[in-house]
């Protein structure tokens, strides 16, 4: 067989600069799996990317059912592109379900292919259709692309001699081999992916192949589709890229930290989505000097990550919000005990159990205030995915300057989105500096680095620096129990004068666009990409509009105060009711508005440039 | 496969031996006048300082309540904890630092009510940690509620007409957990608790530990028919791996087993057809008939209930380690940051 992609297809070509598109179907039609290919080939071929798995959070709700549907949406581009797209250039729906769940998304004259095979009556049924939309004339403006995929794909495996059932499972790959041919990618990596994923059943290697080529010269044949697709290269920064998710780069960027401060990785945590991937990725690391433990439950998972912290291990937990609840009581105790250790939360939608697989930024308070007493922490938050890995070693480096709990806040699209990502230089990450005391005279566990107020971390093991620490108030210097109420008062400030100093020791707040003007657009975390697409798009359009993404939320940035009045009006967009907001206005008694979303559900960027068009009213 | 040392013995000829007030710290001890943690405390003190423990190398961690004040009377390091989590520090610590010898002092309150969770995973996943579980069936720190081992019936602050929770046996829950090393003495007995105490520092494993523990204040007497030294021939046994198991004034009673079930016996002078303790065998069934044995029907029993050789999670995780490092090769930063698939933008 010879290659197909370099055959020169006879059809047209157009070329676009970006294009979104989203597979979705069951959750067990592999949707996830092929837009995860699809991506890799498209960021071999040079494109910027971004991408956004979206799934129910039952493994196998039932076939065919609307809470069944598995979507996966990529943005690629031969320009920088922040976000996954708003709305869908091009839909693939496997059945009746994915094509009703999505539909709403699609802007007209979109491309629609569907599995035309899955829309019989018992499906159609499971769908809530009352009528088959491929032929009551629904979908007539959208370019609608109804392919017989089970019947093809079938036909194409006959040969193979597969169980029937085998045969029906790889026809995600026909589809993706069809979109491959509609954007004119090549396949061999994914071939050799195939291949080397099912080495150990060959028959299903080869129908897994055999059907992605199938789809690829159906497009080249069949005269239902018209054209292909070009996205040329984007001009990325010179380098060394690799694909990249939030969670991916928080898990290595721990990892460096710890390399990098020459201390042992301990993670300490209980599985929950949608932070278990970070687990999941650590607890292979066994060569690199991380210690990985599964707790019994949360709270367990806290302790042992003070535990390990007491010990002289770069100690963290991961989790999200339902998991920081029950860790809040032993957090208290870290900042008591003044060791440093990191929580990393993976926002998900709330209260209680809520959204699970849903992205939201609710817990800022419960980071900042979520605690029983005067009980500060550090808050950091990465904005991109690839800024994962940079502020897990931020993170790190703050908690053992300070010995301090640092609280970590990511959240589910940050975890599950991938983008290119330019990999470091070992050379030019910053080494942490650690100390030990070792001298054993007048050692004191609560003395104090004048600098950073932070206590000394003597480790068990030393002579002679044997102490006792625990949650009850310490009396200054020497850290006995103390009930004393001028020590108490005198504790709580410096403890809180301790990570306000935080602010001395990171970087000043930076805006994108005008030093001054009309309006701030202000952020944190996750929502970086549609902010700063939203506020380019807005000054393209001759507004006066600023961006200001905040990683540093507790302490603020020292020039944050000063950077507000420089704008006329401030507008904080977050995936929550307004608690930066509320932050903000009580810190810096500024007129600030909110824009605020809770749909589990990122922003999009058409709705922020709306807010921003709002606000300047 | 046991990577890890329990006790770390000092060499006699780098330092000075170690002696009992070395273990004492500055702090002032604040336990009611006549608690029997102060028994307690001075055994631990004294057994540590007869095996030549190394102070730098030892780590005291509690919970909440009133047995929870302990480490800060321990001149070793130390770490009070807040209520029922002392476990999962202490497996923290013994992750990161398999070479320390851990020891959590928990009460029935603190070990089997907020945190008993914590007490059976530990304790399940074979931690080499030392849990002395100090029991005096009763809330003492918050002054006097009805604790998870009391009585049924048992009056209380909060229970004025008596309480209807069925009590919880320490022991069966260790056993029932598969611990690998279970006992049980007494605050009143100093020679048999220093016995004790020693047996479970050289365990390598979880050595669970519970302490019958009078609280002069709320409980008082809870255990005096048992351990007070007139009754307690006829109310206590005291079990000897490999001994038959005889009690009463000069062994004149023993236990015989009828089935599955523990009669009481004559046993003057002869000692056949008695049950014979095996605190090694690899099932846990005598240990667990034995920790259901209690007054009046049966004596209670003390000393070592089971005691076997089981890999730890510690030393079988540095094993894991040092196997996947063989392996796989020493890791490299670098090769991480690269992942699977790169491509290079010229």
């Amino acid at each position: 067989m010879s290659n197909p992609s370099t055959i020169q297809s006879a059809k047209k070509h157009q070329q676009l600069e970006k294009v979104a598109i989203r597979f979705a179907g069951d959750s067990g039609d592999g949707m996830q799996l092929v837009g995860g290919k699809f991506t890799e080939t498209t960021a071999m071929c040079g494109n910027d990317f971004s991408t956004f798995p979206d799934f129910p959070a039952e493994i196998r709700a039932p076939t065919g059912s609307l809470p069944g549907v598995s979507g996966y949406q990529i943005h690629f581009s031969s320009r920088d592109i922040y976000t996954p797209g708003d709305a869908p250039d091009v839909l693939v729906a496997m059945n009746p379900a994915a094509l009703k769940v999505n539909l709403r998304d699609l802007p007209e004259n979109a491309i629609l292919l569907v599995n035309q095979d899955a829309f019989n009556d018992a499906n159609l049924k499971k769908a809530g259709y009352a009528s088959n939309p491929l032929e009551d004339g629904s979908l007539k403006r959208f370019r609608f692309y109804p392919v017989p995929i089970g019947r093809l794909n079938a036909e194409a495996l006959a040969k193979l001699g597969l169980p029937k059932k085998d045969a029906e499972r790889c026809k995600n790959f026909f589809a993706l081999g069809l979109i491959y041919w509609m954007f004119d990618r090549p396949m061999e990596s994914t071939v050799t992916w195939i291949q080397d994923k099912f080495k150990k059943v060959k028959g299903i290697a080869d129908a897994n192949e055999a059907a992605l080529k199938a789809g690829f010269f159906y497009g080249e044949t069949t005269e239902l589709i018209p054209e292909q697709y070009r996205i040329p290269q984007a001009q990325l920064e010179k380098g060394l890229y690799r694909k990249i998710s939030g969670n991916e780069a928080a898990a290595i960027g721990f990892v460096a930290a710890a390399q990098l401060a020459g201390k042992q990785l301990f993670y300490g945590s209980y599985p929950i989505t949608p932070a278990s991937d970070i687990l999941h990725e650590l607890s292979y690391h066994k060569n690199l000097n991380v210690r990985t433990f599964q707790a019994e439950d949360e709270i367990a998972a806290m302790g042992a990550t003070i535990g390990a912290a007491f010990g002289g291990s770069l100690a963290l937990t991961g989790t999200s919000g339902p998991g920081v609840a029950l860790k809040s009581e032993a957090i208290g105790l870290a900042v008591m005990t003044e060791l440093p250790v990191v929580i990393v939360n993976v926002q998900r939608g709330g209260p209680s159990t809520g959204l699970p697989t849903k992205t939201e930024q609710a817990d800022l308070f419960q980071a900042m205030f979520g605690r029983n007493g005067e009980c500060p922490v550090i808050i950091v938050a990465p904005a991109t995915p690839g800024e994962c890995f940079h502020m897990a070693i931020e993170a790190s480096r703050l908690a053992l300057k300070f010995m301090s709990p640092v609280m970590y806040l990511s959240d589910g699209f940050l975890a599950n989105s991938a983008e290119p990502w330019r990999m470091p230089k070992l050379e030019d990450l910053p080494r942490i500096h650690v100390e030990h005391p070792t001298v054993a005279d007048n050692f004191l566990p609560y003395s104090r680095d004048p600098e950073t107020l932070a206590r000394p971390w003597a480790l068990p093991g030393t002579p002679g620096l044997e102490h006792r620490i625990g949650g009850l108030e310490k009396e200054d210097g020497s850290g006995n129990v103390s009930y004393d109420s001028e020590n108490h008062q005198h504790m709580v400030q410096t403890r809180a004068a301790k990570v306000a100093g935080v602010a001395k020791f990171i970087p000043p707040a930076a805006v994108a666009g005008p030093p001054h003007g009309d309006l701030l657009l202000v952020g944190w975390g996750g929502t970086y990409g549609s902010l700063r697409a939203a506020s380019e798009e807005a000054r393209r359009l001759g507004k006066s509009v600023a961006h200001l993404h905040l990683r540093y939320i507790n302490p603020f940035p020292s020039n944050l105060g000063d950077l507000l009045t420089n704008y006329k009006r401030i507008l904080v967009a977050e995936l929550n009711c307004g608690q930066l907001l509320m932050m903000l206005r009580a810190k810096y008694l500024v007129d600030a508005r909110g824009f605020n979303k809770v749909k589990g559900k990122p922003f999009q960027v058409v709705e922020v440039l709306r807010a921003i068009e709002e606000a300047l009213l | 496969m046991n990577e890890s040392t329990t006790l770390t013995l000092q060499p006699p000829a780098l330092t000075k031996p170690v002696s009992k007030a070395d273990f004492v710290s500055g702090q002032d001890v604040r336990w009611c006048p006549g608690c029997g943690d102060y028994a307690i405390l001075a055994a631990v003190q004294k057994a540590l300082a007869d095996m030549q423990v190394q102070r730098q190398n030892t780590v005291f961690i509690s919970g909440i309540g009133c047995s929870s004040r302990f480490p800060y009377y321990m001149n070793t390091y130390g770490f009070h904890s807040i209520h029922g989590r002392a476990p999962t520090l202490a497996t923290g610590l013994k992750i990161a630092r398999p070479e320390l010898s851990i020891w959590v002092v928990t009460g029935d309150g603190d070990g089997l009510s907020i945190g008993g969770n914590h007490l059976i995973h530990t304790i399940r996943r074979n931690v080499d940690i030392k849990i002395l579980l100090f029991n005096n069936q009763i809330y003492g720190l918050t002054k006097g509620q009805y604790s998870p081992t009391s009585e049924q019936g048992k009056k209380t602050k909060s229970t004025p007409f008596g309480t209807i929770d069925y009590p919880i046996s320490p022991l069966c829950v260790a056993l029932g957990v598969e611990g690998s090393f279970v006992a049980r003495t007494t605050d009143t007995d100093l020679k048999h608790m220093a016995m004790v105490l020693e047996r479970a520092a050289h365990h390598k494993g979880t050595a669970f530990v519970e302490i019958y523990q009078n609280c002069v204040i709320f409980n008082d007497g809870a255990f005096k028919g048992i351990t007070e030294k007139s009754v307690r021939p006829d109310h206590a046994l005291f079990l000897e791996h490999g001994k038959p198991m005889t009690f009463g004034k000069d062994g004149s009673k023993g236990i015989r087993l009828d089935g599955v079930h523990p009669n009481i016996v004559e046993a003057t002078g002869k000692s056949e057809g008695l049950c014979v303790h095996d605190e090694k065998a690899p099932e846990p069934t005598l240990a667990y008939m034995l920790s259901r044995m209690r007054n009046p029907d049966y004596p209670v029993p003390f000393g070592v209930f089971r005691a076997i050789e089981r890999p730890t999670y510690d030393g079988m995780l540095v094993a894991q380690e040092q196997q996947a490092t063989a392996k796989m090769g020493a890791g490299n930063l670098q090769n991480l940051l690269r992942g699977p698939e790169t491509w290079e933008v010229k």
